[in-house]
């Protein structure tokens, strides 16, 4: 590598906000003044928030100057496993801009929103070939809503035929956010342990499903980066004692027109548009986690829904099975804009084809780096391989240091210390927009950063010294609480 | 395609590290019975340029009803309000080291969102007068439905009473999000003058919170400081959403009235409506009860030179560490409109946000009275910000359908949710509605 370390450029500080700006200052062109003012009530009036005052120019120099202190797609390699942080395409930025979508109001009469409507039929119809389900709901608006409805789903189904369960099985390759939305339900999780090869036995889960259990939540491929080999197998056994087998989609990104996943038994899985689909993170969201079903779920998907007739767009609640309403209005449109429009761009081919190179991408890293850490399951990777720092913390270097360390080479860390079954993991996902060079790049990189740590582990200890900021300290920031200046 | 770097040399060279021979032969731990038959059945790909031009005419059908005289003048609210968005936001949202960036695990090379997200807890907490603020919800329905859960979980009691004017939207995701826990809601009925009666509060037992949402559904400034008192007599934690969040530019704010817990709609400050989604869910609350909250939260703290610095912190509190005892299940929360929403508030600044806040006040009260000079029936007296209940003759339904004809929609009709408000529209006004507008909208209405 040419030039290892990531060069030093102008970095600007810049205050908080409210330590800047004058009263009286504006960054707002305010609207003509044509009405008079009417009395408002003196015991209704307040004195106005306390936010300082600052003109246009101000807002724009503040956050152009924070951007510089981020780093994103678009600046480099952004490995963070089970992320999926593809690049995010421009033109369906501006879609999603479009006057007639980003000005639409939701409670307008459905003949003045049919392009909206029909955008979203048609997405929820796309999503449902390209994963092999029969339906979909758009509504939930991240992942984790996503989860929280497909728990809803299995319990209004149970319901229906006046079952009352209280258990719900979730492996240890799940996704974090799993226990915590069926406990949103009222579900007790019952961890299972995957097998010697990073996935779930048949054995292990028959072991556990009972006739209180109300069925599984299985990440797959699951956050090892493996493929559930025995997902109809599972199914199978789960059905059987008439539980309902949920799917964790946020991997999808490497079985794109590959699986079916209703043939492998799923009856409920759940899609990140902000992963696979290519919306951008935004830093934490906006998401969109729509739920797709198999057909004896349809009933209970939450309202409303769309329905056509003769080429009329129309929205209905009336669905009595329904687990209800999730979100204020229809989920998040403005990503699934962005979902749709890369579809279209990609087709068929282009989708198999992404899912082909993010699996390729992620088996050569594999290869390149498994002889400098340690790779506790070596076997044919999906989008994602995880590593772990056992080498390294014979030196007392550990995964963190590691990770800080990359970050002044000018790339993302990978995603740290998950999945919980590998101590110290480092899950590694590099996406199909990552050209050869550019993990080669990386691999070289992190390669050093693995001498490093036999030989000058100092070097990794004070990382980083390339970013705005040293090493923060998280534990002061939590033992003496500041959320607010 | 254009995303995709990997030329056929490159393909071949990295199959070859692999070890394998095609690019099938990567799947080999897929078995047969979970695999596709044959590809999905999707549309062929469009270039950049035909997915420009069919999207332009899918938006186009999406607003001019038919005509081609532009965007509609909506006279609607009820949870999205149309207000100016300035250009320096559009143009800063465009910087893609916000939009590419996934929520900041790793702090040092995310202190422009984090600094940002402090930012935004920050002025939020002061908009909506508490003590701290979290980094953002779904939605105004999502974080209405985390406080009440908030409160049952810090009062360890099962029942809640909700406001009927509170959006029907947000009582349904609520009712969604505590009927499968076996959680009881109490409904409180409105009073004749448009808000929330809370008289039956005390015949109610082992109530955790009560919740109304200020300004209410119909626009009407709920009395807060009353309402905060009855809560504090009966012991039980307050809880005040809202969706139109600029009304705290010139209204007193909630946490000055007792309100343990504030949360609402962020759309409002620089978020487009985009039919519904995304939004912002702002959610506050006393600091005593910061360990309950759910979502993410930002931290100052210090780095190893002891410079200032921002962390994602408390997250023992969280679903990734607490599993299935986290206060929440969510994780990917609606940062970027936060963002919006922090740049919006900033531009505005306290001068502004006054000033503005007036503005879409009186100017609502003009098309009020005006309509009501008119000689219709303004259904309730209660001061009111940007929203009002107009009852209008039993045809009206004629002359609503002749005015969307003319690109004006002429308010919410209020049955669906609410029976006995027949022939009951909820109008609204912002500041994106001139005088002349009004006028003419009023001159229609009597035509």
């Amino acid at each position: 590598m040419n030039k290892p370390l990531a060069p030093t450029g102008l970095n600007l500080d810049e205050p908080l906000l409210w330590e800047m700006g004058k009263p009286g200052r504006t960054g707002f062109s305010m609207p003509r003044r044509d009405v008079e003012p009417f009395p408002l009530d003196d015991g209704l009036a307040g004195d106005g928030p306390d936010f300082p005052d600052l003109n246009e120019m101000g807002v724009v120099r503040h956050y152009t100057r924070l951007s510089q202190w981020n780093f994103g797609v678009d600046t480099g390699m952004y490995p963070l496993g089970s992320c999926t942080m593809k690049y995010n395409p421009k033109i369906n930025e501006k879609c999603s801009q479009l006057k007639g979508f980003a000005g639409l109001h939701p409670m307008l009469p459905a003949d003045m929103t049919q392009g909206a409507l029909g955008l979203m039929l048609e997405l929820e119809r796309f999503l449902a070939e390209i994963t092999g389900m029969d339906a979909v709901s758009l509504q939930p608006a991240a992942g984790a809503q996503g989860e929280l409805a497909g728990m809803l789903l299995i319990h209004a189904y149970l319901k229906s035929r006046n079952v009352t369960r209280n258990k719900i099985i979730i492996p240890d390759t799940a996704h974090g956010t799993n226990p915590a939305s069926a406990a949103l339900c009222g579900y007790r999780p019952v961890r299972v342990k995957s097998g010697d090869q990073g996935i779930l036995t048949p054995e292990a889960i028959s072991e556990v499903m009972d006739e209180d259990t109300a069925g599984i939540m299985i990440t797959n491929p699951n956050t090892l980066g493996l493929f559930e080999a025995h997902i109809k197998a599972i199914s199978d056994i789960v059905h059987g004692k008439g539980g309902q087998v949920y799917c964790d989609g946020a991997n999808m990104n490497a079985i794109m027109g590959m699986v079916h996943m209703g043939r492998s038994g799923v009856d409920v899985l759940h899609l990140n548009l902000h992963k696979t689909f290519s919306a951008p993170h935004g830093g934490g969201g906006p998401g969109s986690g729509p739920v797709c079903v198999a057909n004896h779920l349809v009933p209970f998907l939450p309202v409303p829904r769309i329905l056509e007739g003769n080429g009329i767009y129309s929205l209905s609640e009336d669905f009595p099975q329904s687990l209800g309403r999730l979100h204020s209005f229809f989920g998040n449109f403005g990503v699934m804009i962005k979902a749709y429009a890369y579809i279209l761009s990609l087709g068929a081919a282009g989708l198999m084809k992404s899912s082909r190179l993010a699996v390729l991408n992620a088996n050569y890293i594999k290869e390149k780096l498994k002889s400098a850490f340690h790779l506790p399951y070596d076997r044919p990777c999906m989008h994602e391989c995880v590593f772990s720092d056992k080498i390294q913390r014979e030196q007392k270097i550990t995964t963190l240091d590691m990770a800080k360390r990359l970050m002044d080479f000018g790339f993302h860390p990978p995603t740290i210390y998950f999945p919980l079954v590998v101590d110290g993991a480092i899950m590694i996902e590099p996406t199909e927009t990552e050209s050869l060079e550019e993990i080669d790049r990386f691999i070289e990189a992190f390669r050093i950063v693995a001498t490093e740590a036999a030989e000058s582990p100092e070097l990794l200890r004070g990382a980083p010294k390339r970013c705005r900021v040293e090493r923060l300290d998280e534990t002061l920031a939590c033992r003496q609480p500041c959320l607010v200046g | 395609m254009r995303y995709l770097p990997h030329t056929p040399e490159d393909m071949a060279a990295m199959l070859q590290v692999v070890g394998v021979e095609s690019m099938d032969d990567l799947f080999s731990t897929v078995p047969d019975e979970c695999r596709r038959r044959s590809a999905p059945d999707l549309p062929e790909p469009l270039t950049e340029w035909e997915l420009d031009d069919h999207m332009a005419t899918l938006s186009g059908k999406s607003t001019t009803h038919g005509h081609d005289d532009g965007a509609p003048m909506v006279f609607i609210g009820a949870g999205r309000y149309e207000h100016f968005i300035p250009e320096s936001i559009n143009y800063l949202l465009g910087r893609s080291e916000f939009t590419t960036a996934y929520t900041p695990y790793q702090p040092e090379m995310s202190q422009g969102t984090l600094q940002a997200i402090y930012e935004y807890q920050t002025l939020t907490a002061r908009l909506l007068g508490l003590e701290v603020a979290n980094a953002s919800l779904y939605d105004g329905a999502s974080a209405l439905a985390e406080a009440l859960l908030m409160a049952m979980r810090i009062t360890r009691k099962k029942k809640v009473a909700l406001s009927g004017v509170i959006h029907p939207h947000y009582r349904q995701v609520v009712q969604t999000y505590l009927d499968p826990a076996g959680l009881e809601i109490v409904l409180l009925p409105c009073l004749e003058n448009g808000r929330t009666d809370i008289s039956g509060l005390q015949d109610v037992e082992d109530l955790a919170a009560v919740a109304v949402q200020s300004p209410n559904f119909f626009g009407c400034i709920e009395d807060l400081a009353a309402l905060g008192n009855m809560c504090r007599e009966n012991d039980v934690l307050f809880i005040t959403a809202f969706t139109e969040p600029l009304a705290y530019g010139i209204l007193k704010n909630p946490g000055l009235q007792g309100a343990h817990i504030v949360c609402g709609e962020g759309q409002s400050l620089g978020i487009p409506r985009w039919f519904g989604g995304p939004g912002l869910g702002m959610f506050a609350c006393k600091r005593q009860y910061m360990r309950n909250m759910p979502g993410r939260l930002v931290g100052q703290t210090l780095d190893k030179q002891g410079r200032r610095g921002f962390v994602l912190t408390l997250a023992t509190r969280e679903q990734h560490i607490r599993r299935e005892k986290a206060t929440s299940n969510i994780c990917t929360n609606s940062s970027l409109c936060a963002l919006s929403a922090a740049m919006y508030m900033a531009s505005l600044g306290r001068t502004g946000i006054r000033e503005l806040a007036r503005l879409n006040y009186d100017k609502a009260a003009y098309l009020r009275e005006s309509l009501r000079q008119a000689g219709f029936r303004i259904r309730f007296d209660t001061p009111c910000f940007n929203e009002f209940v107009v009852e209008f003759p039993p045809d009206f339904e004629l002359t609503y359908n002749r005015l969307l004809k003319k690109n004006m929609v002429a308010g919410l009709p209020l049955s669906t949710w609410y029976p006995e408000l027949k022939h009951h529209y909820l109008l609204c006004v912002t500041e994106t509605r001139s005088r002349a507008d009004m006028d003419a909208f009023v001159k229609e209405v009597l035509s």
